[in-house]
């Protein structure tokens, strides 16, 4: 076959129109950042106290509950509260187990294509809103180390996959009151829509979007693909949307099972 | 109706600064409507590009109060109250008052490989409706090179414009790697030399999208997703290994077919 090299170069430099300001926006562009580092901030400190905390994770037979905060599933230390643990655990650990789960979870948030948009925005000013200038002299975006390593995505939906998992038979579990039976608490209605939140974030990632079909060629080809594809796709849509719920609810769940666990607060019984 | 008034930057490469123009607003009007008026009134060698006056050429982008967006579609009674200011893409060498020399991007298409199909089989190439919906969106491009202008990579870095097609040709790449009749694989010419991997994902060129194109969720993300299976993903390096398959390189991906 006749091959064609392209020939021409970009040109550099060259004067640029208007005046050499950061922006000319009017609007309030720095009200997004803004809001965005708060929520944030405020979550790693929440979740790194909570981490530490290593008490007020479980609520057990003692109130006739089976409720254990998503921070602490699965509950894999030396030192974990009779009823919490899970059937293997991590011989010689005896700080917070929540040190070793947490790892994944927010690994899986750190690399997230929308959690990328929003810090890069509001923490590295890179930029820090549509046409505001950037907050540095020179970038290479991620196509360097640390950044490059954001290309490990995938592996942290993997295991979160897993954690939905654990976090769906802890729903389920939570349905269990010790002594009494089954029945529905307001705990449960907690980490049921934690698990739903959960699975609707990890199923809306983009990772999930080209694993189940959009790394094909031809859907023509790959009907079922093409069918599980379509099926994520409207999902992955409102992604910005399941990432903010699950954050907020991961956090609220660890705050009502540690207010439960603590006796600040009674676990309202419904049916 | 009240004035309004109209800071527009003139100028050329050797330099310029605002001037401002006070007029009647009528009601309807878009911003390139009033350029218009201030043309056949008080500025006749005022200059700017347009073409259709239907958001449909892309010519007339400029920065609208400091945001990329098509003059002939920015409504002036749907902008904020005071003065408006009108300036030329930033991102593009100035050419003369509102116009910007935007050769960069016909040098970034001239650098995508074009579509290379197997041979013609008997019955002739046959493509079904699922693949031609796929890429139906990448096609609704206009080339108003906004996205472009918006995009931070070579907004704010002049000397990345060497190694970065940005995200209109992007979308392009996509729509070639996601056609069911195309055999070549661009995916390290994408990593290597195209700068897929400057790309972080701010969206601010799906934000200034005309066509409403999902740039990064449908286009920069799925092949961000590819170059990881090409280079970066041990699971999918060891499934090439067993079943002997090879990536193309970027310079075997490069060589385009001849015209």
């Amino acid at each position: 076959m006749a091959v064609m090299e392209s020939s021409t170069s970009v040109v550099l430099g060259g004067t640029r129109g208007g005046p050499s300001v950061t922006h000319l926006r009017k609007d309030r562009w720095w009200l997004q950042p803004v809001v965005t580092m708060s929520i944030l901030t405020a979550f790693v400190i929440y979740s790194t106290w909570a981490a530490f905390q290593n008490r007020y994770y479980y609520v057990g037979a003692g109130v006739h509950r089976d409720l254990i905060s998503p921070f602490y599933s699965p509950c894999i230390a030396d030192d974990c509260v009779s009823g919490s643990k899970a059937g293997w655990h991590f011989s010689g650990w005896s700080l917070s187990p929540a040190l070793l789960i947490l790892i994944f979870p927010l690994g899986f948030r750190l690399t997230c294509y929308y959690y990328r948009r929003s810090y890069y925005r509001a923490f590295w000013w890179s930029p820090p809103a549509c046409a505001v200038a950037d907050a540095h002299g020179t970038y290479t975006g991620e196509t360097r180390f640390p950044l490059i390593m954001q290309n490990v995505h995938r592996y942290f939906f993997y295991a979160g996959l897993v954690f939905n998992v654990l976090l769906t038979i802890d729903a389920v579990e939570a349905f269990r009151e010790p002594g009494l039976g089954w029945g529905v608490s307001v705990g449960t209605i907690v980490l049921c829509v934690n698990a739903a939140l959960l699975w609707l974030y990890s199923l809306s990632c983009h990772a999930c979007r080209h694993l189940c079909g959009g790394h094909v060629k031809s859907f023509s080809q790959h009907k079922i693909r093409h069918r599980l594809w379509k099926l994520v796709t409207p999902l992955n849509a409102k992604h910005m949307n399941f990432a903010w719920a699950s954050l907020f609810v991961v956090a609220l769940t660890d705050v009502y099972v540690r207010l439960v666990a603590s006796g600040a607060l009674t676990d309202y019984k419904l049916f | 109706m009240a004035d309004v008034t109209m800071r527009i930057w003139r100028g050329d490469a050797n330099g310029g600064n605002f001037e401002t123009f006070t007029l009647a607003q009528n009601e309807g009007e878009v911003v390139l409507d009033v350029i218009h008026r201030i043309q056949a009134t008080e500025a006749p060698d005022l200059a700017c590009r347009w073409n259709c006056k239907a958001g449909k050429c892309g010519s007339c982008s400029a920065e609208i109060n400091g945001k990329p967006r098509l003059m002939c579609m920015t409504r002036m009674d749907q902008l904020p109250e005071g003065e408006v200011t009108v300036t030329p893409m930033k991102t593009f060498p100035i050419i003369r008052d509102l116009v910007t020399d935007v050769s960069f991007n016909y040098v970034q298409a001239q650098k995508v490989p074009a579509l290379l199909p197997p041979p013609m089989p008997e019955r002739g190439y046959v493509m079904f409706q699922e693949d031609v919906e796929r890429g139906q969106e990448f096609r609704k491009c206009i080339e108003c090179f906004m996205c472009q202008d918006v995009c931070h990579v070579i907004r704010d870095h002049e000397e990345n414009k060497e190694h970065y097609s940005g995200p209109r040709f992007f979308i392009r790449y996509a729509e070639l790697e996601m056609h069911p009749l195309d055999t070549n694989d661009r995916r390290h010419l994408l990593r290597e030399e195209m700068g897929l991997g400057y790309c972080n994902i701010t969206k601010c060129c799906t934000e200034v999208c005309p066509e409403h194109i999902h740039i990064t969720d449908n286009a920069i993300i799925p092949l961000k997703e590819r170059v990881v299976d090409a280079a970066y993903d041990p699971v999918a390096w060891l499934g090439r290994k067993i079943r002997r398959k090879h990536n193309r390189t970027a310079d075997e991906a490069a060589v385009q077919p001849a015209p």
